[in-house]
């Protein structure tokens, strides 16, 4: 006996996708062979950093905690919500801090300012999150120690771009943090006036290194922090050390790649 | 009752008791490391620090120090890390058994099998990236980023505070000089860092969780990092009040407590103390012993470890990258070292020549 013919489910998806308006809005369906999805991966500017595939223990959620591309993706929105503020924002004495207000004051519902900091400390525990997970898989072993140098360098130079962008408002909050921690360079040996050592870089009676030549005086244009503090951190904080961690995030990513991808067990 | 637990907390409450503490619990998790992570520890444990959490925000005090906005991360931190802590040492617990009955690892099993980028890994990103969007927009919208008066060089807040993430350091100054605590200390940190991987070498041992295979890497690393870096910017940042004194966590920070300051040098002991005979006028004689035993300690350590506790170390790592590994080992000690010395014997520096800024 032949078997009765089943009447077909009802399909929304598929209901949706037959209609003459979505047909309009999209030419092609999507298609899920391997092929396709290979080259989603590769013709992808973005996606490409990518490989096309990866062992499937170093795509699970548990082992890497996504901590090293949720650092990246926070970088990038740091990024964005930085331009945004440097629309703004005049890094002046005479500026610096009425700009700032004037953000909290003139803006409804404003939260450009509040995503930009907050996004910064985010950075900073994702990034200690990040090196966290790798050392505890011991993922910084041969053949990646020089990737590993990378990201410790990466994770200082996120760390100074967060101390570097706390003076911008220009409050009392910013102004003595950054004191406090700009000091410390007075004590650096031999580079510091106050520093060990710094005594015996004279030509007789001339000290070589003083408040008005040490490394706290270059790092801040001044002997207090001041209006040539403020123009250099904001500098720092918005081209230099951007473009260096830049760079350097280049050669994390391609040295991911280039020593073996995600780390697997032997 | 609430008001009797926190005059309890208050009292015990000191650089000296809260560190020891740490570490003594430091010292368990490393040393029981199942029973540690499993749900029986960890569940009374998380329940005991919600309900201190909860308790304390009934505090005035405390809880305006929590919920200052710069704040406010670190207690994120603190359960962030905490968790991830738990988490990382579940798995290499997990994979340790397996290890010793002779199966694979859980990340051996999957890592012949490859999965495509796209959707798989994509997928996962994606939804990391919008779950942190929205935690980002939420926290923005309920909490305002600070904007206190406008920067007056003539007025400077006490106490002044470095940037959250700067406080471990700030709070090392306590026990050294600026040039130990703010450039020695934090350079040692980065280039022990980098050194890492150049000393732990075996790659048998990595991409995948454990714990008994690196068992000195692992604890040297989560000490470093629990112990003398979080718990002292948590110190630093909650706990530090005027002046840089210490205040327990639901005192008020008050501008005129009074500290008396009595702490010697190591010189003054020796030769007011013990010989009674007053400093010496020349440098190099007074601060001579105190420089032998920086020296003594440098030296004799390595070379003792060498030849009994660290024979296989030594023997596996070579001269070279030996004495590497024990001079950041003994750098990183020195900051309990002198911590314990000031709390113990008042110690201000072991070698105090101020005539060329060099206190240690």
């Amino acid at each position: 006996m032949p078997e009765p013919e089943k009447k077909p489910k009802f399909d929304l998806g598929k209901y949706i996708t037959e209609t003459q308006l979505y047909k309009s809005m999209f030419r092609h369906g999507y298609s899920t062979s391997d092929r396709d999805r290979a080259l989603s991966v590769m013709t992808n500017v973005f996606f490409h950093l990518h490989p096309v595939k990866v062992r499937k223990s170093g795509a699970r959620f548990g082992f890497t905690w996504c901590a090293g591309g949720l650092s990246f993706f926070v970088f990038l929105t740091l990024v964005v919500s930085g331009i945004m503020l440097m629309f703004y924002y005049r890094p002046t004495v005479e500026y610096a801090y009425n700009d700032i207000l004037a953000l909290r004051e003139h803006v409804p519902f404003g939260i450009m300012r509040e995503l930009h900091r907050w996004g910064a400390h985010a950075m900073i525990i994702t990034v200690w999150l990040h090196m966290f997970r790798v050392f505890m898989t011991g993922s910084y072993k041969p053949p990646r120690e020089f990737n590993w140098i990378v990201g410790v360098l990466l994770l200082v130079l996120t760390m100074l771009l967060s101390f570097t962008g706390y003076l911008l408002p220009w409050d009392q909050l910013a102004m003595w943090a950054i004191t406090v921690g700009s000091n410390m360079a007075r004590a650096t040996p031999f580079l510091g006036h106050e520093g060990p050592g710094a005594a015996l870089l004279s030509l007789g009676d001339i000290h070589l290194v003083t408040s008005g030549s040490d490394v706290r005086f270059a790092l801040l244009g001044g002997r207090f922090v001041g209006a040539g503090a403020l123009l250099r951190f904001y500098i720092l904080h918005c081209v230099a050390i951007p473009t260096v961690v830049v760079v350097l995030m280049s050669v994390h990513f391609w040295r991911i790649r280039k020593d073996g991808g995600i780390s697997g067990p032997l | 009752m609430i008001e009797a637990f926190k005059i309890f907390i208050n009292s015990v409450s000191s650089p000296a008791t809260i560190f020891t503490l740490a570490v003594i619990v430091f010292i368990l998790f490393v040393s029981f490391p199942k029973q540690a992570t499993s749900a029986i520890v960890m569940i009374p444990l998380l329940i005991f620090a919600a309900a201190f959490l909860a308790i304390g925000l009934t505090d005035k005090h405390f809880y305006h120090i929590i919920t200052t906005p710069d704040n406010v991360p670190i207690v994120g931190l603190i359960f962030i890390f905490g968790y991830f802590t738990w988490y990382a040492m579940r798995k290499a617990v997990i994979n340790d058994e397996r290890m010793a009955q002779g199966k694979p690892t859980i990340e051996k099993e999957e890592t012949d099998e490859k999965v495509l980028v796209f959707p798989y890994l994509i997928f996962i990103e994606f939804v990391i990236a919008l779950a942190y969007s929205i935690m980002l927009v939420v926290w923005s919208i309920f909490l305002k980023a600070p904007l206190e008066e406008p920067a007056n060089p003539t007025v400077s807040p006490n106490p002044s505070k470095a940037p959250w993430y700067f406080l471990g350091l700030q709070e090392m100054l306590v026990y050294f000089d600026p040039w130990i605590a703010g450039v020695l200390l934090p350079t040692f940190i980065i280039i022990g860092l980098c050194a890492i991987p150049y000393i732990d070498r075996d790659p048998a041992t990595s991409g995948y969780y454990s714990f008994k295979g690196r068992k000195f890497a692992i604890i040297a690393y989560l000490f470093g990092f629990w112990i003398l870096w979080i718990l002292l910017i948590i110190m630093g940042t909650f706990l530090r009040g005027p002046n840089w004194n210490f205040f327990g966590p639901f005192e008020v920070w008050d501008v005129h407590k009074v500290v008396p300051l009595v702490n010697v040098n190591l010189s003054e002991i020796i030769f007011i103390k013990w010989f009674s005979v007053g400093l010496p006028k020349a440098w190099f004689v007074r601060e001579a012993p105190g420089i032998l035993l920086v020296l003594a300690y440098l030296i004799i350590p390595p070379a003792i470890l060498a030849k009994t506790a660290f024979k296989e170390i030594y023997k596996k790592l070579g001269a070279a990258r030996y004495a590497i590994l024990v001079m950041l080992m003994l750098m990183m000690l020195s900051l309990p070292i002198k911590m314990y010395l000031r709390w113990a014997f008042n110690l201000k520096y072991l070698v105090a020549i101020p005539e060329f800024f060099f206190n240690i």
